[in-house]
């Protein structure tokens, strides 16, 4: 065990899969010798050479595309888009062909690709560094999605989507990458070295996808919620009182919901939360696979607690973010019925 | 400013034809054959600046091989690129045919392109890959891929090996270096940089090849294949198949009606070059050429082979509506079989009797495949892949959702 930022485990990640695997390869904007923007590949093209880790032109149809070619030769391409939101202009080689390989070749050719993003608000970002673009993913068949929400899961979750033989969307809440951040803006950040989540196990030890983790157990009112809204979650719970069981689902898709499902009969109450515009975002398909599978055991409805549907401002930044005041007022609400 | 300011007005450009007028192709400048010489493997591309406006050319109008780039083919290489040309037409004309009696939904035939994609193959080794669009199924033919298996894939029948799942003539081989075919356009030219890049990566010595039509130049992904290859030096062959039409809308929309596809690769420091795509002779030499500076790590390659769509867009185009009729038999590069039959007369390998005989006994082969085929069945008729197979093989295993959706769906 190490102390670890989720910015660390995420490089110690890569470059355990690079020293097991001769095919794992690392490129994207910036990510070479400079080491990536946010540090997460910093030192490996040092210790793996340029033909292993190196720097991209700045062209997202580009990076992708190439590590489809790649992935179809036999290699396996963990490739870093700047932010998710300049992920767009892929999205052409992402849904019409990393996705859809295995399935329209029956198999002949695969896509064992890991696409990493920078995702997520709480940063003062703006219109195009806050994004939570998860939605436009999980509604594309072939792909997996994924979003870690401390540095453990970081490394556990990004060492199982490199192992994985199908194309994985790998969110990084930024928020999250130097320290837990659960919506108190005011207060000072306390880095991952000094909280227990950020003991990483040194070595290969992977965090299977599809498996969702209850991080904080209650009989009340179940909280869906992943990355960043974790903490807001657990930290609305402890101000209101109310005893809620939250549940980081770690793996959007596939999604884990026998976990969802036995909690939520459980307590018979359900809030969503996620950074995400609402309208057909994913907590739709979450309130929609609840209502499915819990109904007779509902007390209540199905409450949303999401970014607004509007672009994501600069200024209103912690109007628009779903605090723990908003979050608490969902799990208030909720019990009331 | 003493000039008087205008009214702007947006360029539109047009063909030079439309129904109902003559074809003109006199303003399309021809270099004769043999006059464009091959160049060292390892020119730079600054050196050869100008073969991205001439087009190379090996066989005159006489039917002889002439010039640096000819000599490369046996007299029995010919004949055998003369036989996949005349089964890639012979198929075509029969699958039309199938799709016009509703055997299946779609189909797109390759009439006047057929030695570009034949010749290509024929440059490569086992183990390099191609990057295909749906016009280049000579790939496959010239490297006697089982036509059967290419019917089956057409009609969508359950010996279809990618069990009804794709549109027809979507196919894939990866053990006869063809890539998976996707709908959508420009998507496969950067995935062959890449997977030339994985090569290179991985101290290989194989090759990849790209294709793009000249519509699909004006893609996004043309631009990002070509920045790719360029700085990563990476051992591709990049095809341009010039044919003219991207459905109803001519190549000047896509070029701007100013130089030429080739011409495109300047820009990108890639050595690039025209070649006559109804050349049978020429496209093998340019493409062994372009090969060659692949494998031994002098780089990529850009190649516009100057051709025609004779026939439809596909099954579901009628050409009548914005072209003349007479447009392909104007057409100055004329018909790569006839071509290639008249050079292997004109040297004695070859005769009219042998040609209709080849052609009578490659179209019996082609019917009797395509009995095999529809004895297994046709699309919506005889034995179907299995409802069950639409859920296989989205991922490599099945999720529980799709479980379920399957067992819902009663299979």
């Amino acid at each position: 065990m190490a102390q670890m930022t989720m910015i660390e485990a995420i490089r110690d990640a890569h470059d355990v899969a690079m020293a097991a695997d001769d095919r794992v390869v690392v490129f994207g904007e910036d990510v070479g010798f400079f080491g990536g923007v946010f540090r997460c590949t910093a030192g490996l093209q040092e210790k793996y050479g340029k033909s292993r880790c190196f720097d991209a032109p700045i062209n997202e149809s580009g990076i992708v595309g190439t590590a489809i070619g790649m992935a179809a030769y036999g290699l396996k391409p963990v490739i870093e888009i700047q932010f998710a939101d300049y992920v767009y202009p892929a999205y052409d080689q992402i849904v019409s062909e990393a996705a859809r390989l295995r399935h329209r070749s029956n198999a002949d050719f695969t896509c064992p690709l890991v696409i990493r993003m920078p995702t997520g608000g709480g940063i003062f970002g703006g219109q195009t560094h806050s994004q939570s673009p998860e939605a436009l993913f999980t509604h594309v068949s072939g792909l997996k999605v994924v979003m870690p929400s401390n540095p453990a899961d970081a490394k556990g979750l990004l060492l199982a989507s490199i192992a994985d033989p199908d194309p994985v969307i790998f969110l990084e809440p930024k928020r999250l990458y130097n320290g837990p951040f659960d919506g108190h803006h005011d207060k000072p950040l306390t880095t991952w070295k000094k909280h227990a989540q950020g003991d990483v196990p040194d070595g290969d030890d992977i965090v299977p996808l599809g498996k969702a983790k209850i991080t904080r157990e209650g009989a009340d009112v179940t909280v869906l919620a992943y990355g960043t809204m974790v903490y807001v979650a657990e930290a609305a719970a402890k101000e209101t009182g109310i005893d809620a069981e939250v549940i980081d689902l770690r793996t959007l898709m596939p999604l884990d919901l026998d976990t969802i499902t036995a909690s939520v009969k459980k307590t018979g109450r359900c809030v969503i939360v996620h950074e995400a515009t609402r309208t057909c975002g994913f907590g739709a398909e979450l309130l929609s696979l609840v209502q499915e599978e819990c109904f007779y055991h509902l007390e209540a409805p199905i409450i949303r607690v999401t970014g607004w549907d509007t672009p994501y401002p600069h200024a209103q930044e912690w109007q628009y973010f779903p605090g723990p005041a908003r979050v608490g007022d969902a799990l208030n609400t909720v019990m009331e019925d | 400013m003493s000039e008087q300011s205008k009214p702007l007005s947006l360029n539109v450009p047009e063909p030079g034809c439309r129904p109902g007028d003559t074809p003109d192709f006199s303003d399309f400048e021809i270099p004769r054959a043999g006059e464009v010489p091959r160049p060292p493997i390892d020119v730079a591309a600054d050196d050869i600046r100008d073969m991205a406006f001439s087009i190379v050319r090996v066989l005159n109008k006489e039917g002889q091989a002439i010039g640096d780039w000819a000599g490369a083919l046996t007299p029995d290489e010919l004949r055998t690129g003369l036989r996949h040309m005349l089964t890639l037409r012979a198929f075509d004309k029969r699958m039309l045919m199938a799709q016009r009696q509703g055997k299946t939904s779609f189909y797109m035939q390759h009439l006047g392109e057929e030695a570009i994609s034949c010749a290509f193959a024929r440059a490569l080794r086992p183990g390099d890959m191609n990057f295909p669009t749906y016009r280049q199924a000579g790939l496959l033919v010239a490297v006697d891929y089982p036509m059967l298996t290419m019917m089956n894939q057409i009609y969508s029948n359950a010996d279809d090996p990618l069990h009804g799942r794709q549109l027809p003539i979507m196919y894939t081989s990866k053990e006869h270096g063809f890539f998976s075919i996707s709908g959508n356009l420009g998507t496969q030219f950067v995935q062959s940089v890449g997977w030339a890049m994985a090569s290179a990566i991985s101290g290989d010595t194989k090759i990849a090849a790209g294709w793009i039509g000249d519509g699909s130049t004006a893609e996004s992904d043309f631009h990002a294949a070509m920045v790719f290859a360029s700085t990563y030096k990476a051992p591709v062959v990049l095809n341009i198949v010039n044919n003219q039409w991207a459905i109803s809308t001519f190549q000047g929309i896509a070029r701007g009606g100013v130089g030429t596809f080739a011409a495109r690769g300047h820009g990108f420091g890639i050595p690039s070059l025209r070649v006559d795509g109804n050349d049978y002779l020429a496209v093998h030499a340019v493409a062994g050429w372009a090969a060659e500076r692949a494998r031994r790590g002098l780089g990529p390659t850009l190649i516009e082979y100057v051709t025609y769509r004779a026939g439809g867009h596909s099954s579901s185009d009628d050409p009548s509506a914005y072209r003349s009729g007479e447009e392909a038999s104007a057409w100055p590069l004329g018909d790569p079989i006839e071509r290639l039959k008249q050079h292997l007369i004109t040297i004695g390998e070859w005769s009219d009797e042998r040609h209709t005989q080849a052609e009578a006994e490659i179209m019996d082969e082609v019917i009797a495949t395509q009995k095999q085929a529809e004895s297994v069945g046709t699309l919506g008729d005889g034995k179907a892949p299995s409802p069950r197979d639409m859920f296989e093989g989205v991922y490599e295993t099945m999720p529980p959702h799709l479980i379920r959706q399957r067992q819902q769906a009663g299979y």
